[in-house]
């Protein structure tokens, strides 16, 4: 899916979160939205996702503007994964995972078979066949967020909302949801994902797009935004960026006693 | 995981409905035997025709007992069913119909009446009907200020206004006299005793209405068990749900409050024992609480009229006697920690 963010504006209770945000996100790319915390990443990917409603300026889900498509259409093209999600209640893995399904029926229709396929697909996407029938909260940090990764798949969505995906997972579980996520983009899905770790997002990423005080300080290829001087003028961090060994990533680190006093 | 199937389950509550209502007509101060009792009740349908049944007991049973064990029904169901729904939107495991102020409202609102003079039949019901109303839609207007709300502003507004009711009721007690003390006290106990038809036709409407459109968005308040943000990337509108949600299990709640007293514990235990059994899919467990309700409550007003005979206790005593321990039972159990968090 095409998205087009244009001067984007939104506040919290009076206090200015994004001004005047340009994004443009092409159909198919894995587009990284990295920056402080504070800088509305949360926000924006709200905005994208018709969650909230923006103040000023316009989001464009394939040259539609947002708010003419109704909320549950935008739910069949348009899926998330929160940092966290709490499931009140005791429900199963597939239950959840069906839910995914919700914004494709009418109020008394039932699953059909393609429903039940598309579930059937999320879950094996996601590694869960041997959890189906196991209680949500029951389960890990790691396995939890493969179980709403399977929610949102289940959707079939064109545009994947990843916010913080792994910021409370181990290594392994970091790696599954990136590398799941990555095999669906090579399917054509089209992906933003707000990330915290800067070497998750430079390996995994298309383009990176740098916050700042509610806007885009710079875009493009993780090399070109992810630099020590870009890096050190929005984060107040001094860093060394290394090329990795691995296949053309970069390697971002902090010097010790490195913090900024001016920030 | 282990449930029960809801097709098995259904069919047991229905078993049970059918048994309740028979025994809600024949028990009582006159006791009619099951057979006759069912004679009766079946002779109502065209294509039979039974004659020698005695007058006086066809009398007690579609005069006393019938509207009733019907109003039981209506009521039971409305409180188990609003139950399920505010535990559902707070996700909150000890929410209850009761907790934006309906109950305390409706007193209020009863001793307001008893206090002025009314004595008919429908004053009380009606001033109980217009203080449960008011008492919601005071914590509406001041939790909806700005477009949306959270969970926690209504409880708290809820709780806040439910104290300031019923320090107007315990004022209004305070200066009545004997006599209108009495009935306010009664009529706070909560009890079947004021059925009619006539209050049955007008409960009737608004339950079945109410009850409708609530379990046509079962699916919405499973998707808001996920929270509001993961609900609304499901295509649903978390303030439009609440909104309608609550207003519809308060509507019911309160036409309930008016008809039969505030009645305790039934919409508090009745959805976690139903959870217990089918687990927390609403499309499932709303239709299973209302149901489970209206059964529960048949059958403690049998208890109410007969424990004691020939004095009548407040099913609300019952309700509590048997719903306060079990749920105590399962608390021990950790059962409704371990379902709800």
């Amino acid at each position: 899916m095409k998205v087009k963010v244009e001067g984007l504006g939104f506040s919290y209770n009076g206090k200015r979160v994004l001004e005047d945000l340009d994004l443009p996100v092409c159909e198919g790319e894995f587009l990284g939205v990295v920056g402080p915390n504070g800088s509305g990443k949360t926000t924006l990917l709200k905005n994208i996702g018709g969650v909230l409603e923006p103040d000023e300026g316009m989001v464009y889900l394939d040259e539609k503007e947002i708010h003419r498509i109704p909320i549950k259409e935008i739910a069949t093209k348009v899926a998330a994964l929160q940092q966290e999600t709490t499931v009140g209640f005791d429900f199963t893995v597939r239950e959840v995972v069906e839910m995914g399904r919700f914004p494709h029926l009418d109020r008394f229709e039932r699953h059909s078979d393609g429903d039940l396929r598309a579930v059937e697909r999320a879950i094996e996407v996601t590694d869960l066949e041997d959890f189906t029938d196991r209680y949500v909260n029951k389960l890990s940090g790691g396995e939890k967020q493969r179980v709403f990764l399977a929610l949102a798949l289940a959707q079939e969505p064109d545009l994947l909302l990843l916010d913080e995906p792994t910021a409370s997972l181990d290594i392994n579980y970091q790696i599954k949801i990136m590398e799941t996520v990555r095999s669906l983009q090579s399917e054509g899905l089209t992906v933003i994902a707000a990330i915290h770790d800067l070497n998750l997002a430079a390996q995994y990423t298309d383009r990176v797009a740098l916050l700042n005080n509610g806007k885009v300080e710079v875009i493009g290829k993780p090399r070109k935004v992810l630099t020590k001087e870009n890096i050190a003028r929005v984060f107040g961090v001094e860093v060394e960026v290394e090329n990795s060994e691995v296949k053309g990533c970069i390697h971002v680190f902090p010097r010790t006693g490195s913090l900024n006093s001016g920030r | 995981m282990n449930r029960a199937k809801p097709k098995v389950t259904f069919f047991v509550l229905f078993v049970l409905l059918a048994f309740a209502l028979l025994a809600g007509v024949a028990i009582g101060p006159v006791r009619i035997p099951f057979g006759k009792s069912l004679l009766i009740l079946t002779n109502e349908l065209p294509w039979l025709n039974f004659s020698g049944l005695p007058d006086n007991f066809q009398t007690i049973i579609f005069e006393l007992r019938l509207p009733r064990v019907l109003t039981g029904l209506l009521v039971g169901s409305s409180l188990a069913l609003s139950g399920t729904v505010m535990q559902g939107i707070f996700r909150n495991p000890l929410a209850t119909p009761y907790i934006l102020g309906v109950a305390s409202g409706g007193s209020a609102g009863a001793a307001t009446v008893v206090v002025l003079g009314f004595t008919s039949n429908f004053a009380l019901p009606i001033g109980a009907l217009i203080g449960a109303l008011t008492a919601v839609t005071v914590v509406y207007r001041i939790s909806w200020s700005r477009g949306s709300s959270s969970s926690y502003t209504l409880i708290l507004a809820g709780v806040a206004l439910s104290s300031l009711f019923s320090a107007v009721t315990t004022a209004l007690i305070f200066i009545a006299g004997p006599y209108e003390q009495h009935r306010v006290l009664f009529w706070m106990m909560g009890g079947l005793w004021r059925s009619s038809w006539p209050l049955f036709k007008i409960l009737l409407p608004i339950v079945t209405l109410g009850t409708g459109i609530i379990l046509a968005w079962s699916r919405d308040l499973n998707a808001l068990a996920l929270g509001e943000s993961a609900a609304a990337h499901l295509g649903v509108r978390p303030e439009t749900v609440k909104k309608t949600l609550l207003g519809l299990a308060t509507t019911i709640t309160a036409v309930s409050v008016a008809a039969a007293g505030s009645i305790g514990f039934v919409g508090l235990v009745i959805p976690h024992i139903m959870r217990m059994i089918l687990g927390p899919d609403h499309r499932i467990l709303l239709p299973a609480a209302a149901l489970g309700g209206g059964v529960f409550l048949i059958y403690t007003d049998v208890m109410a009229k007969t424990i004691m005979q020939p004095v009548e206790m407040p099913v609300g005593v019952i309700t509590a006697f048997f719903g306060a321990p079990f749920f105590l039972y399962l608390l021990r159990k950790k059962i409704v920690g371990g379902r709800m968090r």
